[in-house]
Protein backbone atom coordinates (compact mmCIF):
# COMPACT_ATOMS: atom_id res chain seq x y z
CA UNK A 1 0.00 0.00 0.00
CA UNK A 2 1.16 3.51 -0.73
CA UNK A 3 -0.83 6.24 0.95
CA UNK A 4 -0.70 9.78 2.26
CA UNK A 5 -1.32 9.88 6.01
CA UNK A 6 -0.42 13.51 6.59
CA UNK A 7 -0.55 15.62 3.42
CA UNK A 8 2.09 18.13 2.44
CA UNK A 9 5.22 18.59 0.40
CA UNK A 10 8.86 18.25 1.38
CA UNK A 11 12.23 17.90 -0.30
CA UNK A 12 15.34 16.65 1.41
CA UNK A 13 18.12 14.14 1.66
CA UNK A 14 16.94 10.59 2.28
CA UNK A 15 18.00 8.80 5.46
CA UNK A 16 16.96 5.16 5.51
CA UNK A 17 16.83 3.89 9.10
CA UNK A 18 18.56 0.54 9.29
CA UNK A 19 16.50 -0.51 12.29
CA UNK A 20 13.32 0.83 13.94
CA UNK A 21 13.69 3.96 16.06
CA UNK A 22 11.67 5.13 19.04
CA UNK A 23 11.72 8.93 18.87
CA UNK A 24 11.24 9.00 22.63
CA UNK A 25 14.36 7.69 24.28
CA UNK A 26 16.14 7.40 20.94
CA UNK A 27 16.16 10.89 19.42
CA UNK A 28 17.06 14.27 20.88
CA UNK A 29 14.65 17.00 19.73
CA UNK A 30 17.18 19.69 20.68
CA UNK A 31 19.96 18.41 18.42
CA UNK A 32 17.89 16.42 15.93
CA UNK A 33 20.22 13.44 16.35
CA UNK A 34 19.65 9.75 17.06
CA UNK A 35 20.71 9.15 20.68
CA UNK A 36 19.82 5.45 21.02
CA UNK A 37 23.23 3.92 21.64
CA UNK A 38 22.06 0.54 20.37
CA UNK A 39 20.87 2.02 17.06
CA UNK A 40 23.21 1.42 14.11
CA UNK A 41 22.86 5.09 13.11
CA UNK A 42 23.55 6.51 16.58
CA UNK A 43 24.61 10.16 16.16
CA UNK A 44 23.05 10.61 12.71
CA UNK A 45 21.02 13.82 12.28
CA UNK A 46 17.43 13.55 11.06
CA UNK A 47 16.92 17.32 10.86
CA UNK A 48 15.43 18.28 7.50
CA UNK A 49 15.78 14.73 6.18
CA UNK A 50 13.31 12.50 4.39
CA UNK A 51 13.35 9.76 7.00
CA UNK A 52 12.48 6.27 5.78
CA UNK A 53 11.51 3.82 8.53
CA UNK A 54 10.15 0.31 8.24
CA UNK A 55 8.02 0.72 11.34
CA UNK A 56 7.96 2.64 14.58
CA UNK A 57 9.06 1.16 17.85
CA UNK A 58 8.65 1.56 21.55
CA UNK A 59 7.27 4.44 23.47
CA UNK A 60 3.90 6.05 22.96
CA UNK A 61 5.63 9.36 23.80
CA UNK A 62 7.22 9.45 20.36
CA UNK A 63 4.44 11.70 19.05
CA UNK A 64 5.34 14.39 21.60
CA UNK A 65 9.05 14.15 20.81
CA UNK A 66 8.35 14.37 17.07
CA UNK A 67 6.12 17.44 17.59
CA UNK A 68 8.73 19.10 19.79
CA UNK A 69 11.44 18.55 17.18
CA UNK A 70 9.19 20.04 14.49
CA UNK A 71 8.60 23.05 16.75
CA UNK A 72 12.34 23.48 17.16
CA UNK A 73 13.07 22.92 13.46
CA UNK A 74 15.20 19.86 14.17
CA UNK A 75 12.64 17.32 13.00
CA UNK A 76 12.44 15.33 9.80
CA UNK A 77 11.24 17.04 6.60
CA UNK A 78 8.98 14.05 5.96
CA UNK A 79 8.45 10.50 7.14
CA UNK A 80 8.19 7.58 4.73
CA UNK A 81 6.87 4.61 6.68
CA UNK A 82 6.69 0.93 5.86
CA UNK A 83 3.36 0.69 7.67
CA UNK A 84 0.81 3.18 9.03
CA UNK A 85 1.67 4.45 12.51
CA UNK A 86 -0.85 6.55 14.42
CA UNK A 87 1.75 7.71 16.94
CA UNK A 88 3.87 9.48 14.32
CA UNK A 89 0.81 10.74 12.40
CA UNK A 90 -0.49 12.37 15.57
CA UNK A 91 2.86 14.04 16.28
CA UNK A 92 3.01 15.51 12.79
CA UNK A 93 -0.60 16.74 12.89
CA UNK A 94 -0.21 18.41 16.27
CA UNK A 95 2.94 20.21 15.11
CA UNK A 96 0.91 21.46 12.17
CA UNK A 97 -1.98 22.51 14.38
CA UNK A 98 0.16 24.37 16.91
CA UNK A 99 3.04 25.72 14.84
CA UNK A 100 2.01 25.27 11.21
CA UNK A 101 5.08 23.06 10.90
CA UNK A 102 4.83 20.70 7.95
CA UNK A 103 5.98 17.10 8.10
CA UNK A 104 4.17 14.97 5.53
CA UNK A 105 3.82 11.33 6.49
CA UNK A 106 3.32 8.70 3.81
CA UNK A 107 3.31 4.93 3.62
CA UNK A 108 5.43 3.69 0.72
CA UNK A 109 8.35 1.45 0.03
CA UNK A 110 11.45 3.26 -1.14
CA UNK A 111 13.44 1.41 -3.80
CA UNK A 112 16.40 -0.44 -2.29
CA UNK A 113 19.49 1.73 -2.23
CA UNK A 114 17.56 5.01 -2.45
CA UNK A 115 19.68 7.98 -1.47
CA UNK A 116 20.26 11.60 -2.42
CA UNK A 117 17.55 14.23 -2.60
CA UNK A 118 13.92 13.19 -2.88
CA UNK A 119 10.64 15.06 -2.92
CA UNK A 120 7.54 13.86 -1.07
CA UNK A 121 4.21 15.26 -2.23
CA UNK A 122 0.61 14.25 -2.84
CA UNK A 123 1.76 12.95 -6.24
CA UNK A 124 4.22 10.53 -4.75
CA UNK A 125 7.90 10.09 -4.00
CA UNK A 126 10.29 11.41 -6.59
CA UNK A 127 14.07 11.59 -6.75
CA UNK A 128 15.22 15.07 -7.76
CA UNK B 1 11.17 13.42 -13.62
CA UNK B 2 14.79 12.65 -12.98
CA UNK B 3 16.86 15.75 -12.68
CA UNK B 4 20.14 14.33 -11.54
CA UNK B 5 20.61 11.96 -8.71
CA UNK B 6 23.36 10.81 -6.44
CA UNK B 7 25.87 8.45 -8.02
CA UNK B 8 25.24 5.89 -5.35
CA UNK B 9 21.58 5.30 -6.22
CA UNK B 10 20.83 2.09 -7.99
CA UNK B 11 17.40 3.05 -9.20
CA UNK B 12 15.97 1.99 -12.49
CA UNK B 13 13.76 4.20 -14.66
CA UNK B 14 10.82 4.31 -12.26
CA UNK B 15 11.68 7.03 -9.83
CA UNK B 16 8.17 8.19 -9.03
CA UNK B 17 6.26 6.13 -6.53
CA UNK B 18 2.62 7.17 -6.70
CA UNK B 19 0.66 7.53 -3.49
CA UNK B 20 -3.04 7.24 -2.80
CA UNK B 21 -4.21 10.71 -1.91
CA UNK B 22 -6.74 11.61 0.72
CA UNK B 23 -10.05 13.07 -0.34
CA UNK B 24 -9.61 16.01 1.97
CA UNK B 25 -5.94 16.84 1.92
CA UNK B 26 -6.44 20.39 3.13
CA UNK B 27 -3.32 21.02 5.14
CA UNK B 28 -2.12 24.24 3.58
CA UNK B 29 -2.40 27.60 5.25
CA UNK B 30 -3.12 28.30 8.89
CA UNK B 31 -5.30 25.76 10.61
CA UNK B 32 -7.41 27.44 13.29
CA UNK B 33 -8.88 24.15 14.37
CA UNK B 34 -9.78 20.86 12.81
CA UNK B 35 -13.08 20.66 11.00
CA UNK B 36 -15.06 18.44 8.66
CA UNK B 37 -13.46 20.24 5.73
CA UNK B 38 -9.90 20.45 7.00
CA UNK B 39 -9.27 17.14 8.69
CA UNK B 40 -7.46 14.70 6.42
CA UNK B 41 -9.50 11.52 6.23
CA UNK B 42 -10.77 9.03 3.74
CA UNK B 43 -14.33 8.79 2.49
CA UNK B 44 -14.22 5.09 3.28
CA UNK B 45 -14.34 6.06 6.95
CA UNK B 46 -17.94 6.23 8.18
CA UNK B 47 -18.57 8.84 10.83
CA UNK B 48 -21.79 9.08 12.81
CA UNK B 49 -23.81 12.27 12.87
CA UNK B 50 -22.53 13.05 16.34
CA UNK B 51 -18.91 12.43 15.23
CA UNK B 52 -19.45 14.89 12.40
CA UNK B 53 -21.13 17.40 14.66
CA UNK B 54 -18.22 17.27 17.06
CA UNK B 55 -15.76 17.57 14.20
CA UNK B 56 -17.72 20.57 12.98
CA UNK B 57 -17.29 22.35 16.31
CA UNK B 58 -20.81 21.93 17.72
CA UNK B 59 -19.35 20.88 21.08
CA UNK B 60 -16.66 23.51 21.14
CA UNK B 61 -13.19 23.96 19.80
CA UNK B 62 -11.38 21.46 22.02
CA UNK B 63 -13.77 18.67 21.07
CA UNK B 64 -13.36 19.60 17.40
CA UNK B 65 -9.56 19.49 17.64
CA UNK B 66 -9.76 16.19 19.52
CA UNK B 67 -12.18 14.63 17.06
CA UNK B 68 -10.04 15.86 14.16
CA UNK B 69 -7.01 14.02 15.50
CA UNK B 70 -8.99 10.87 16.30
CA UNK B 71 -10.43 10.84 12.78
CA UNK B 72 -7.08 11.56 11.11
CA UNK B 73 -5.38 8.80 13.10
CA UNK B 74 -8.21 6.39 12.36
CA UNK B 75 -8.02 7.23 8.68
CA UNK B 76 -4.27 6.67 8.68
CA UNK B 77 -4.87 3.18 10.02
CA UNK B 78 -7.69 2.47 7.59
CA UNK B 79 -10.35 2.28 10.33
CA UNK B 80 -13.90 1.95 8.97
CA UNK B 81 -15.23 4.20 11.76
CA UNK B 82 -15.01 5.00 15.46
CA UNK B 83 -16.25 3.17 18.55
CA UNK B 84 -17.20 4.20 22.10
CA UNK B 85 -14.66 3.82 24.88
CA UNK B 86 -15.36 3.44 28.60
CA UNK B 87 -12.07 4.81 29.93
CA UNK B 88 -8.70 6.26 29.05
CA UNK B 89 -5.16 6.39 30.41
CA UNK B 90 -3.16 9.46 29.47
CA UNK B 91 0.57 9.43 28.77
CA UNK B 92 0.64 13.03 27.52
CA UNK B 93 1.10 14.40 31.05
CA UNK B 94 4.82 13.54 30.94
CA UNK B 95 6.72 16.64 29.81
CA UNK B 96 8.67 16.25 26.56
CA UNK B 97 9.14 19.90 25.76
CA UNK B 98 7.12 22.99 25.04
CA UNK B 99 4.97 21.16 22.48
CA UNK B 100 3.53 18.95 25.24
CA UNK B 101 2.44 21.98 27.22
CA UNK B 102 1.29 24.03 24.23
CA UNK B 103 -1.07 21.23 23.17
CA UNK B 104 -2.55 20.67 26.64
CA UNK B 105 -3.06 24.38 27.23
CA UNK B 106 -4.59 24.78 23.78
CA UNK B 107 -7.14 22.08 24.62
CA UNK B 108 -7.79 23.47 28.09
CA UNK B 109 -8.16 27.07 26.87
CA UNK B 110 -10.66 25.93 24.27
CA UNK B 111 -12.81 24.09 26.81
CA UNK B 112 -11.25 20.61 26.84
CA UNK B 113 -12.70 18.13 29.37
CA UNK B 114 -12.65 14.35 29.44
CA UNK B 115 -15.94 12.54 28.83
CA UNK B 116 -14.92 9.13 30.28
CA UNK B 117 -13.09 8.11 33.50
CA UNK B 118 -9.46 8.90 32.79
CA UNK B 119 -6.30 8.01 34.73
CA UNK B 120 -2.96 9.77 34.39
CA UNK B 121 0.43 8.24 33.67
CA UNK B 122 3.61 9.40 35.37
CA UNK B 123 4.48 13.05 35.07
CA UNK B 124 7.99 14.51 35.15
CA UNK B 125 7.85 15.42 38.84
CA UNK B 126 7.45 13.49 42.06
CA UNK B 127 4.79 15.57 43.77
CA UNK B 128 5.10 13.58 47.02
CA UNK B 129 8.91 13.87 47.15
CA UNK B 130 9.58 17.17 45.33
CA UNK B 131 13.08 17.56 46.77
CA UNK B 132 14.29 14.63 44.65
CA UNK B 133 14.20 16.71 41.47
CA UNK B 134 17.66 17.84 40.36
CA UNK B 135 16.79 19.31 36.96
CA UNK B 136 16.27 22.74 35.51
CA UNK B 137 13.71 24.82 37.50
CA UNK B 138 12.11 26.21 34.35
CA UNK B 139 11.49 22.68 33.05
CA UNK B 140 10.03 21.76 36.44
CA UNK B 141 7.64 24.71 36.29
CA UNK B 142 6.44 23.70 32.81
CA UNK B 143 6.20 20.03 33.81
CA UNK B 144 4.02 21.04 36.75
CA UNK B 145 1.87 23.24 34.53
CA UNK B 146 1.40 20.26 32.22
CA UNK B 147 0.31 17.99 35.06
CA UNK B 148 -2.07 20.70 36.29
CA UNK B 149 -3.57 21.13 32.80
CA UNK B 150 -4.54 17.45 32.65
CA UNK B 151 -6.07 17.61 36.13
CA UNK B 152 -8.01 20.67 35.03
CA UNK B 153 -9.42 18.65 32.12
CA UNK B 154 -10.91 16.23 34.64
CA UNK B 155 -8.31 13.43 34.72
CA UNK B 156 -7.65 11.56 37.99
CA UNK B 157 -4.32 12.23 39.79
CA UNK B 158 -3.18 8.60 39.67
CA UNK B 159 0.31 9.41 38.29
CA UNK B 160 1.27 5.84 37.54
CA UNK B 161 2.53 3.89 34.55
CA UNK B 162 0.83 0.79 36.02
CA UNK B 163 -2.86 1.82 36.04
CA UNK B 164 -3.70 -1.90 35.97
CA UNK B 165 -2.54 -2.00 39.60
CA UNK B 166 -5.23 0.47 40.66
CA UNK B 167 -8.37 -0.71 42.47
CA UNK B 168 -10.47 -0.07 39.37
CA UNK B 169 -9.20 -1.52 36.12
CA UNK B 170 -10.87 -2.45 32.84
CA UNK B 171 -12.46 -5.87 32.43
CA UNK B 172 -12.26 -8.50 29.71
CA UNK B 173 -13.58 -7.13 26.44
CA UNK B 174 -13.85 -3.52 27.63
CA UNK B 175 -12.95 -0.91 24.98
CA UNK B 176 -10.52 1.71 26.31
CA UNK B 177 -7.91 4.13 24.94
CA UNK B 178 -4.65 3.81 26.80
CA UNK B 179 -1.30 5.47 26.35
CA UNK B 180 2.00 4.22 27.87
CA UNK B 181 3.41 1.24 26.04
CA UNK B 182 3.69 -1.12 29.01
CA UNK B 183 0.16 -0.33 30.18
CA UNK B 184 -1.20 -0.93 26.69
CA UNK B 185 0.37 -4.36 26.37
CA UNK B 186 -0.78 -5.34 29.88
CA UNK B 187 -4.35 -4.15 29.28
CA UNK B 188 -4.64 -6.14 26.08
CA UNK B 189 -2.70 -9.24 27.04
CA UNK B 190 -3.39 -9.80 30.73
CA UNK B 191 -6.72 -8.04 31.33
CA UNK B 192 -8.22 -8.74 27.92
CA UNK B 193 -9.33 -5.12 27.67
CA UNK B 194 -9.04 -3.62 24.20
CA UNK B 195 -6.81 -0.72 23.25
CA UNK B 196 -4.57 0.24 20.41
CA UNK B 197 -1.17 1.80 21.05
CA UNK B 198 -2.28 5.39 21.68
CA UNK B 199 0.47 7.94 21.51
CA UNK B 200 0.77 11.23 23.32
CA UNK B 201 -1.90 13.74 22.19
CA UNK B 202 -4.21 11.08 20.76
CA UNK B 203 -4.87 9.57 24.20
CA UNK B 204 -6.41 12.79 25.55
CA UNK B 205 -8.30 13.28 22.28
CA UNK B 206 -9.97 9.90 22.76
CA UNK B 207 -10.73 10.79 26.39
CA UNK B 208 -12.35 14.09 25.37
CA UNK B 209 -14.42 12.60 22.53
CA UNK B 210 -15.09 9.23 24.17
CA UNK B 211 -14.31 7.71 20.77
CA UNK B 212 -11.48 5.70 19.25
CA UNK B 213 -10.71 4.31 15.78
CA UNK B 214 -12.41 0.91 15.40
CA UNK B 215 -9.42 -0.99 14.19
CA UNK B 216 -6.46 -3.14 15.19
CA UNK B 217 -6.49 -4.40 18.76
CA UNK B 218 -10.03 -3.03 19.30
CA UNK B 219 -11.33 -5.72 16.92
CA UNK B 220 -11.51 -9.53 17.23
CA UNK B 221 -9.41 -10.03 14.12
CA UNK B 222 -6.67 -7.65 15.22
CA UNK B 223 -6.13 -9.60 18.43
CA UNK B 224 -5.34 -12.94 16.83
CA UNK B 225 -1.77 -14.15 17.05
CA UNK B 226 0.09 -14.46 13.76
CA UNK B 227 3.34 -15.85 15.09
CA UNK B 228 4.14 -18.52 17.66
CA UNK B 229 7.03 -18.41 20.11
CA UNK B 230 7.86 -21.73 21.79
CA UNK B 231 9.85 -21.30 25.00
CA UNK B 232 12.05 -24.34 25.59
CA UNK B 233 14.04 -23.95 28.82
CA UNK B 234 14.80 -26.12 31.88
CA UNK B 235 11.77 -26.11 34.19
CA UNK B 236 13.53 -24.35 37.09
CA UNK B 237 14.19 -21.33 34.85
CA UNK B 238 10.44 -20.58 34.94
CA UNK B 239 10.95 -19.63 38.61
CA UNK B 240 13.32 -16.82 37.64
CA UNK B 241 11.92 -13.33 37.14
CA UNK B 242 14.80 -12.60 34.78
CA UNK B 243 13.51 -15.20 32.33
CA UNK B 244 10.37 -13.17 31.69
CA UNK B 245 12.31 -9.93 31.24
CA UNK B 246 14.69 -11.52 28.76
CA UNK B 247 11.83 -13.26 26.98
CA UNK B 248 10.03 -9.93 26.62
CA UNK B 249 13.05 -8.29 25.04
CA UNK B 250 13.47 -11.21 22.70
CA UNK B 251 9.76 -11.11 21.83
CA UNK B 252 9.93 -7.42 20.91
CA UNK B 253 13.00 -7.93 18.76
CA UNK B 254 11.46 -10.94 17.05
CA UNK B 255 7.89 -9.84 16.33
CA UNK B 256 8.03 -6.02 16.04
CA UNK B 257 4.36 -5.04 15.97
CA UNK B 258 2.83 -8.50 15.59
CA UNK B 259 0.70 -10.37 18.11
CA UNK B 260 2.45 -13.55 19.23
CA UNK B 261 1.26 -16.58 21.15
CA UNK B 262 3.88 -17.82 23.60
CA UNK B 263 3.91 -21.49 24.57
CA UNK B 264 5.92 -23.32 27.19
CA UNK B 265 5.08 -21.14 30.20
CA UNK B 266 2.79 -22.11 33.08
CA UNK B 267 0.98 -20.55 36.05
CA UNK B 268 4.29 -19.27 37.40
CA UNK B 269 3.85 -16.50 34.81
CA UNK B 270 1.87 -14.31 37.22
CA UNK B 271 0.89 -10.67 36.78
CA UNK B 272 4.21 -9.19 37.90
CA UNK B 273 6.14 -11.39 35.50
CA UNK B 274 3.76 -10.73 32.63
CA UNK B 275 4.08 -7.02 33.38
CA UNK B 276 7.88 -7.31 33.09
CA UNK B 277 7.59 -9.36 29.93
CA UNK B 278 5.23 -6.90 28.25
CA UNK B 279 7.18 -3.82 29.30
CA UNK B 280 10.38 -5.26 27.84
CA UNK B 281 8.61 -6.31 24.64
CA UNK B 282 7.10 -2.85 24.22
CA UNK B 283 10.58 -1.32 24.62
CA UNK B 284 12.54 -3.50 22.22
CA UNK B 285 9.63 -3.71 19.78
CA UNK B 286 6.23 -2.14 19.21
CA UNK B 287 4.32 -4.99 20.82
CA UNK B 288 0.76 -4.06 21.79
CA UNK B 289 -0.42 -7.53 22.76
CA UNK B 290 0.77 -11.07 23.30
CA UNK B 291 -0.92 -14.29 24.37
CA UNK B 292 0.45 -16.93 26.71
CA UNK B 293 -1.13 -20.30 26.04
CA UNK B 294 -3.14 -21.47 29.02
CA UNK B 295 -2.49 -18.29 31.01
CA UNK B 296 -3.80 -15.11 29.39
CA UNK B 297 -7.58 -14.76 29.05
CA UNK B 298 -7.87 -14.97 25.27
CA UNK B 299 -5.53 -17.94 24.90
CA UNK B 300 -7.08 -21.04 26.45
CA UNK B 301 -5.23 -22.80 23.65
CA UNK B 302 -2.77 -21.75 20.98
CA UNK B 303 -5.44 -22.59 18.40
CA UNK B 304 -7.84 -20.05 19.92
CA UNK B 305 -5.12 -17.42 20.17
CA UNK B 306 -4.25 -17.97 16.53
CA UNK B 307 -7.91 -17.69 15.53
CA UNK B 308 -7.85 -21.18 14.03
CA UNK B 309 -5.21 -20.21 11.49
CA UNK B 310 -1.66 -21.46 11.28
CA UNK B 311 1.09 -19.17 12.55
CA UNK B 312 3.13 -17.79 9.66
CA UNK B 313 6.19 -18.77 11.63
CA UNK B 314 6.99 -20.78 14.71
CA UNK B 315 10.10 -19.62 16.54
CA UNK B 316 11.83 -21.55 19.30
CA UNK B 317 13.45 -19.62 22.14
CA UNK B 318 16.00 -21.32 24.36
CA UNK B 319 18.48 -20.33 27.01
CA UNK B 320 21.11 -19.24 24.50
CA UNK B 321 18.84 -16.54 23.04
CA UNK B 322 17.77 -15.36 26.49
CA UNK B 323 21.33 -15.28 27.82
CA UNK B 324 22.32 -13.17 24.84
CA UNK B 325 19.66 -10.61 25.77
CA UNK B 326 20.90 -10.46 29.35
CA UNK B 327 24.50 -10.03 28.23
CA UNK B 328 23.42 -7.04 26.11
CA UNK B 329 22.44 -5.33 29.37
CA UNK B 330 25.55 -6.18 31.32
CA UNK B 331 28.18 -3.48 31.42
CA UNK B 332 31.73 -4.42 32.38
CA UNK B 333 33.20 -4.02 35.83
CA UNK B 334 31.65 -4.62 39.21
CA UNK B 335 31.58 -1.04 40.46
CA UNK B 336 28.02 -0.29 41.61
CA UNK B 337 26.72 3.28 41.60
CA UNK B 338 23.05 2.81 42.39
CA UNK B 339 20.09 0.46 42.09
CA UNK B 340 16.73 1.32 40.54
CA UNK B 341 13.76 -1.04 40.65
CA UNK B 342 10.07 -0.61 39.96
CA UNK B 343 9.82 0.16 36.24
CA UNK B 344 6.94 -0.18 35.52
CA UNK B 345 5.85 0.99 38.96
CA UNK B 346 6.30 -1.73 41.60
CA UNK B 347 3.19 -3.62 42.65
CA UNK B 348 2.34 -4.37 46.26
CA UNK B 349 3.53 -7.96 45.80
CA UNK B 350 6.86 -6.73 44.42
CA UNK B 351 7.28 -4.44 47.43
CA UNK B 352 6.51 -7.40 49.70
CA UNK B 353 9.22 -9.44 47.96
CA UNK B 354 11.66 -6.55 48.23
CA UNK B 355 10.87 -6.10 51.93
CA UNK B 356 11.52 -9.81 52.57
CA UNK B 357 14.92 -9.51 50.90
CA UNK B 358 15.82 -6.22 52.59
CA UNK B 359 14.66 -6.81 56.16
CA UNK B 360 17.45 -6.17 58.67
CA UNK B 361 19.94 -5.17 55.98
CA UNK B 362 21.32 -1.85 54.74
CA UNK B 363 22.07 -0.66 51.24
CA UNK B 364 25.53 0.79 50.67
CA UNK B 365 24.44 2.66 47.53
CA UNK B 366 21.42 4.81 46.60
CA UNK B 367 18.51 2.40 46.10
CA UNK B 368 15.51 3.80 44.25
CA UNK B 369 12.10 2.15 44.30
CA UNK B 370 9.59 3.53 41.79
CA UNK B 371 5.95 2.91 42.56
CA UNK B 372 2.51 4.46 42.30
CA UNK B 373 1.22 6.67 45.11
CA UNK B 374 -1.77 4.37 45.63
CA UNK B 375 0.46 1.30 46.01
CA UNK B 376 2.79 3.27 48.31
CA UNK B 377 -0.14 4.13 50.58
CA UNK B 378 -1.17 0.46 50.73
CA UNK B 379 2.43 -0.59 51.42
CA UNK B 380 2.67 1.96 54.22
CA UNK B 381 -0.45 0.50 55.77
CA UNK B 382 1.24 -2.92 55.82
CA UNK B 383 4.46 -1.62 57.35
CA UNK B 384 6.51 -2.28 54.22
CA UNK B 385 7.55 1.33 53.75
CA UNK B 386 9.23 1.46 57.16
CA UNK B 387 11.18 -1.73 56.45
CA UNK B 388 12.34 -0.51 53.07
CA UNK B 389 13.27 2.95 54.28
CA UNK B 390 15.24 1.26 57.06
CA UNK B 391 17.14 -0.58 54.35
CA UNK B 392 17.91 2.76 52.74
CA UNK B 393 15.40 2.67 49.89
CA UNK B 394 14.31 5.99 48.39
CA UNK B 395 10.73 5.81 47.14
CA UNK B 396 9.95 7.64 43.92
CA UNK B 397 6.28 8.14 43.07
CA UNK B 398 4.36 10.00 40.35
CA UNK B 399 7.34 9.73 38.00
CA UNK B 400 10.24 7.39 37.28
CA UNK B 401 14.01 7.57 37.70
CA UNK B 402 14.65 7.26 33.97
CA UNK B 403 12.30 10.03 32.83
CA UNK B 404 13.39 12.85 35.08
CA UNK B 405 16.67 13.98 36.73
CA UNK B 406 16.63 12.37 40.16
CA UNK B 407 19.71 10.18 40.36
CA UNK B 408 22.37 12.81 39.66
CA UNK B 409 25.82 11.67 38.54
CA UNK B 410 26.49 8.01 39.21
CA UNK B 411 29.92 6.42 39.67
CA UNK B 412 29.66 2.86 38.41
CA UNK B 413 26.85 0.84 36.92
CA UNK B 414 23.21 1.03 37.87
CA UNK B 415 21.57 -2.31 38.58
CA UNK B 416 17.93 -2.86 37.77
CA UNK B 417 15.50 -5.75 37.57
CA UNK B 418 13.59 -3.94 34.82
CA UNK B 419 14.09 -4.69 31.16
CA UNK B 420 12.42 -1.41 30.26
CA UNK B 421 14.68 0.64 32.52
CA UNK B 422 17.74 -1.21 31.19
CA UNK B 423 16.62 -0.42 27.66
CA UNK B 424 16.02 3.32 28.02
CA UNK B 425 18.28 4.51 30.85
CA UNK B 426 21.61 4.36 28.97
CA UNK B 427 20.36 6.92 26.40
CA UNK B 428 18.20 8.95 28.80
CA UNK B 429 20.66 9.21 31.69
CA UNK B 430 24.02 8.27 30.18
CA UNK B 431 24.50 5.43 32.66
CA UNK B 432 25.75 1.86 32.27
CA UNK B 433 23.32 -0.81 33.40
CA UNK B 434 23.35 -4.34 34.76
CA UNK B 435 20.09 -6.26 34.43
CA UNK B 436 19.55 -8.72 37.29
CA UNK B 437 17.07 -10.47 39.57
CA UNK B 438 15.66 -8.40 42.46
CA UNK B 439 17.55 -10.63 44.93
CA UNK B 440 20.85 -9.87 43.20
CA UNK B 441 20.00 -6.15 43.17
CA UNK B 442 19.54 -6.25 46.95
CA UNK B 443 22.61 -8.41 47.56
CA UNK B 444 24.74 -6.11 45.40
CA UNK B 445 23.38 -3.01 47.13
CA UNK B 446 24.34 -4.43 50.51
CA UNK B 447 27.85 -5.36 49.35
CA UNK B 448 28.29 -2.13 47.38
CA UNK B 449 29.42 -3.94 44.25
CA UNK B 450 27.82 -5.86 41.42
CA UNK B 451 27.20 -9.43 42.55
CA UNK B 452 25.42 -11.86 40.27
CA UNK B 453 24.35 -15.23 41.57
CA UNK B 454 21.03 -15.78 39.85
CA UNK B 455 21.70 -15.41 36.14
CA UNK B 456 19.92 -17.77 33.78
Amino acid sequence: MTAVLVPGEATGEVVVLESPLSFWGGFDPVTGEITDRSHPQHGVSLAGKIVVMGHGRGSSSSSAVLAESLRLGTGPAALVLGEADQILVTGALVAHLLYEAACPVVVASMPPGASGIWRVSGAGLESV
Amino acid sequence: MKRGRAASTRLDETTIIPLTGLRRPVMTGPVRWFSVKRTPYRDSMRLTDSDRAMLGGEQGEAAAIAMGLVVAAGSALGAPGLLDITGAHIDSCLYHGQASLDFAERLLRSGGAVSVPTTLNVGSLDLLHPDLYRGDPDTARKARALMDAYLAMGCQPTWTCAPYQLASRPALGEQVAWGESNAIVFANSVLGARTNRYGDFLDICCAITGRAPATGLHTDGGRMATIQLDVVVPDECLDRDLLYVALGHHLGRTVGTEVAVITGLDERAGEDRLKALGAAAASSGAVGMFHVEGITPEAPSRKTALGGRAAHSVVTVGLSELRRVISDFHSDGNELGAVSVGTPHASLSELEMLARLATGRASAVPFYVNTGRDVLAEAAGQGLVGILEGFGAQFVTDTCTYTTPIMGSVQGSVMTNSGKWAHYAPANLGVDVVLAEMADCVESAVRGRVTLELTL
